[in-house]
């Protein structure tokens, strides 16, 4: 039979389904199968995880109030032209009126205030003092009324900045979070200097986080090796000590730290009664930033040392003997030989401390003092003091951004498949 | 190797070793390895192999005794001054090093040239025949050639004593051979010497000059291989090195270099070796390709018996039969798949026979 070339043909199984439609078929209960698995994990982190993350994204963003309480005015003013340094017209005064009013009754005005307030201070007593004053404007001209009412109406940066405001997105939150602001024209300048505070605090943040992570290193790295090296009844022996933070309460370790590093408290009186200070020159360890290392370097080293152990537990005794062997002295065979095998655990270590390090806020709360509070403080003081949600969902996202930002350059230099935590 | 030095590189002396404090590890050690030699360990587990090589390598200090290389005490010199080459049992070769970066490590510790370094360790992947292989690391090897990398890297900084602890273990039966037979003759090209560890028999058989036969920390018998087949000192040496019939019984009377065994009521006609005297009971070591089957009594053989046969095993090249003889039932005789051997069934009986000075009289 003479041979002809046959076209590539498609594989079919026995009943003459296609070979691939038939494996997709079966691979598909598996995957189904597979989903349905971690669909309640899933399910519990979208609702606890990326939607509040969500929210506090949009939040961040988000700047719907002037634009809903003033209804009236914020459209009027769209087509006011604010570079020529003209007042808006008189239908703008008018909506002005009748929007302070309603929002004065229905208890919204205020709010605007306050919102008004983030970006120039004295916008939220002008909203305070004008609702009574505007009750005895009943008929127009409005401009002049308003004027009188309260000189600021006749200001026209004030008109401008509501103007800003009534868009429904604004950038003001992330422009302070970096310590800068929207001038009156909307180009980007400096907060006044008294009034810069986050970028020194960011940066604050991240050395001390460095400084925790590197502190964490050099204590962790020989109780590691020693608990690596040892027998396993003495090293866990030892891991249970290391471990003993973990079971004690968060605030009890924080707390007996301030005892311990306080003016009156042990260390000083030690060093008093043996004469290394005088009395009346105690050294101020806590409520600073030395307050807030010490105390994060003890609450953190568990996490340097178990991925260190657990990765050093894996490094065979006999690496070190052939260096040796091979003719290197003890140290160089451990500079040249173990320290890079434990890359992985300093890697694991290093990035889980100082993103923990980083969003701390509970031990900088309560040893900080001013000097020694972290970015996280403040997030925390604008969600539950100040109530400027907005801003705090600013300086979260951007130090999630950084953390990120770090993860990245992390895997470009030493390779996330590097990191090993146990 | 210079001439002024003794033939010995290495020399145990009354070395002991115990790790707890209780119980000796090593008990009494002496023993001198020649220049050029290679020496093999061989012991079944536990027997104090690792630990006297740890012992050489400075990784582990005698309690007792001195341990000499080039006729210098080195109890306390550290293991990166001793310069030993050493072969681990996992290889030990650097994960995170290429080849040719874990060959290098021993000549940059020392501080040699750049230039001189590369040449090298060139010269030593050519040497185990891996010179496209520098730029791999040791995950991307197969275990014999990370095996083959790891004696390169024992060797490339030119050491006159090597230690392998077991290196052929982890590997597979066909690439074991190959390996030992490669081992041997980088050994002859190099002329260094070798201390070898093993509990393969046929592995030290194979590769050494002189085998030292460790069990419970003693050495029971330091020879050549032939001498420890042909002529084991004692029971343990006789059972542990090839196969071997043990007859035991009691010594009748002793004639010079000959006895004669009482086994189970038969007297048999033995070498005197290693036994008690007359009265005292006696292990007598026959291998079993030493038996002759179907002999006639007529003189030729001081020993004849008569055998049931037990069980037949066809090998392919020999068969291997077991007899009852004198009360023993694990009586096993090799007999060579040659043209006109006798066949033989299973119960059936036959007279047996060998010679007096293949029957060795040892220890009970
Ligand atoms: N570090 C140690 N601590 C305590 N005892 C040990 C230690 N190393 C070995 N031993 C004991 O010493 C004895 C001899 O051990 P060694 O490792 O020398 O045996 P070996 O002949 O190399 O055996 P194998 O063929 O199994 O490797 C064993 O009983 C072992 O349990
Ligand atoms: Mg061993």
């Amino acid at each position: 039979m003479a041979s002809v070339t046959a076209a590539p043909e498609v594989m079919v199984t026995a009943d003459g389904t296609p070979l691939k439609v038939s494996l997709h078929r079966a691979l598909r209960r598996n995957k189904i199968r597979a989903f349905l698995l971690v669909l309640p994990l899933l399910a519990f982190l979208g609702f606890t995880f990326l939607w509040p993350i969500g929210v506090m994204m949009f939040r961040s963003v988000e700047n719907s109030l002037v634009s809903t309480v003033m209804y009236r005015t914020v459209p009027l003013l769209a087509q006011w032209d604010e570079t020529t340094g003209d007042l808006p017209d008189e239908a703008v005064f008018e909506a002005l009126v009748q929007d302070v009013t309603e929002g004065f009754k229905n208890r919204t005005i205020g709010k605007v205030g306050t919102r008004l307030n983030y970006e120039e201070p004295g916008m939220s007593s002008i909203f305070r003092t004008s609702p009574k004053k505007f009750k005895k404007i009943t008929e127009g001209p409005y401009k002049e009324k308003v004027i009188e009412a309260h000189k600021g109406w006749g200001d026209v940066d004030k008109w401008r900045l509501i103007k800003r405001e009534g868009r429904p997105f604004t950038s003001s939150y992330y422009l302070a979070a970096i310590d800068r602001k929207l001038d009156n024209l909307g180009s980007i300048t400096s907060q006044p200097a008294e009034r810069q505070i986050y970028v020194k605090l960011f940066i604050r943040t991240l050395w001390m986080s460095a400084l925790i992570t590197g502190l964490c290193l050099l204590l962790g790295f020989p109780i590691s090796f020693l608990l690596a090296t040892l027998p396993t009844k003495t090293s866990n022996l030892l891991m249970i000590l290391v471990l003993l933070p973990f079971w004690t309460s968060l605030l009890v370790r924080t707390t007996s730290w301030i005892a311990i590093l306080q003016q009156h408290g042990v260390i000083n009186d030690i060093l008093v009664a043996i004469g290394l200070v005088s009395d009346d020159a105690r050294l101020g360890m806590i409520h600073n930033q030395i307050g807030t290392v010490v105390a994060m370097t003890h609450i953190l080293l568990p996490f340097m040392v178990l991925p260190l152990y657990s990765v050093m537990k894996t490094i065979p005794p006999s690496y070190m003997r052939a260096a040796r062997s091979l003719g290197a002295n003890p140290a160089l065979a451990f500079w040249r030989v173990y320290m890079p095998q434990t890359v992985p655990g300093i890697g694991a270590g290093g990035i889980l401390v100082f993103i923990i390090a980083i969003g701390y806020y509970i031990t900088p709360a309560l040893v900080g003092g001013t000097k020694g509070t972290l970015i996280s403080n403040f997030i925390d003081y604008h969600m539950r003091v100040s109530l400027n949600w907005g801003l705090a969902a600013a300086l979260g996202i951007i130090l999630l951004g950084l953390i990120l930002f770090l993860y990245i350059i992390y895997d470009r230099v030493v390779g996330i498949d590097n990191m090993k935590l146990g | 190797m210079s001439s002024e030095h003794s033939d010995y590189i290495v020399r145990f002396e009354e070395v002991q070793k115990s790790y707890d404090g209780v119980q000796l590890v090593v008990k009494n050690l002496n023993l001198d390895v020649s220049r050029g030699e290679f020496l093999t360990m061989l012991g079944p587990s536990g027997s104090g192999k690792t630990t006297c090589l740890m012992m050489l390598a400075g990784f582990e200090t005698a309690t007792h005794g001195e341990i000499y290389l080039d006729d210098v005490p080195i109890n306390n010199v550290p293991p990166h001054k001793r310069g030993i080459g050493m072969v681990f049992q996992n290889y030990a070769l650097f994960p995170h090093m290429t080849v040719a970066e874990n060959l290098a490590f021993p000549l940059e510790v020392r501080n040699l040239g750049k230039s001189e370094i590369e040449a090298k360790v060139q010269r030593a992947l050519d040497m185990v025949r891996l010179s496209e292989f520098g730029n791999r690391r040791p995950a991307q090897l197969s275990g014999g050639q990370q095996q083959r990398v790891a004696v390169a890297r024992s060797l490339v900084f030119e050491p006159d004593l090597v230690l392998m602890d077991e290196p052929l273990g982890a590997l597979d039966k066909n690439l074991r051979e190959e390996m030992q037979y490669e081992i041997k003759h980088i050994h002859e090209n190099l002329g260094v010497s070798m201390v070898y560890v093993t509990h393969d028999q046929s592995e030290a058989l194979t590769m050494s000059n002189r085998i030292a036969v460790f069990d419970d920390g003693i050495i029971q018998q330091l020879s050549t291989p032939d001498d420890l087949y042909e002529r084991p000192m004692n029971a343990f040496v006789a059972s542990f090195i090839g196969e071997n019939n043990k007859l035991n019984g009691r010594v009748v009377e002793s004639n010079g270099e000959l006895c004669t065994v009482e086994v189970d009521g038969a007297p048999i006609k033995a070498l005197s070796v290693n036994h008690g005297g007359v009265g005292q009971g006696t292990t007598l070591s026959l291998r079993p390709e030493r038996v002759t089957v179907g002999v006639e009594d007529d003189g030729s053989f001081p020993n004849v018996f008569s055998a049931k046969t037990e069980e037949i095993i066809y090998l392919g090249d020999h068969v291997r039969t077991r007899f009852s003889v004198c009360g023993h039932d694990d009586f096993i005789v090799k007999m060579p798949n040659a043209a006109g051997h006798i066949v033989l069934n299973e119960g059936e009986s036959i007279k047996v026979g060998w010679h007096a000075e293949d029957c060795r009289a040892l220890d009970a």
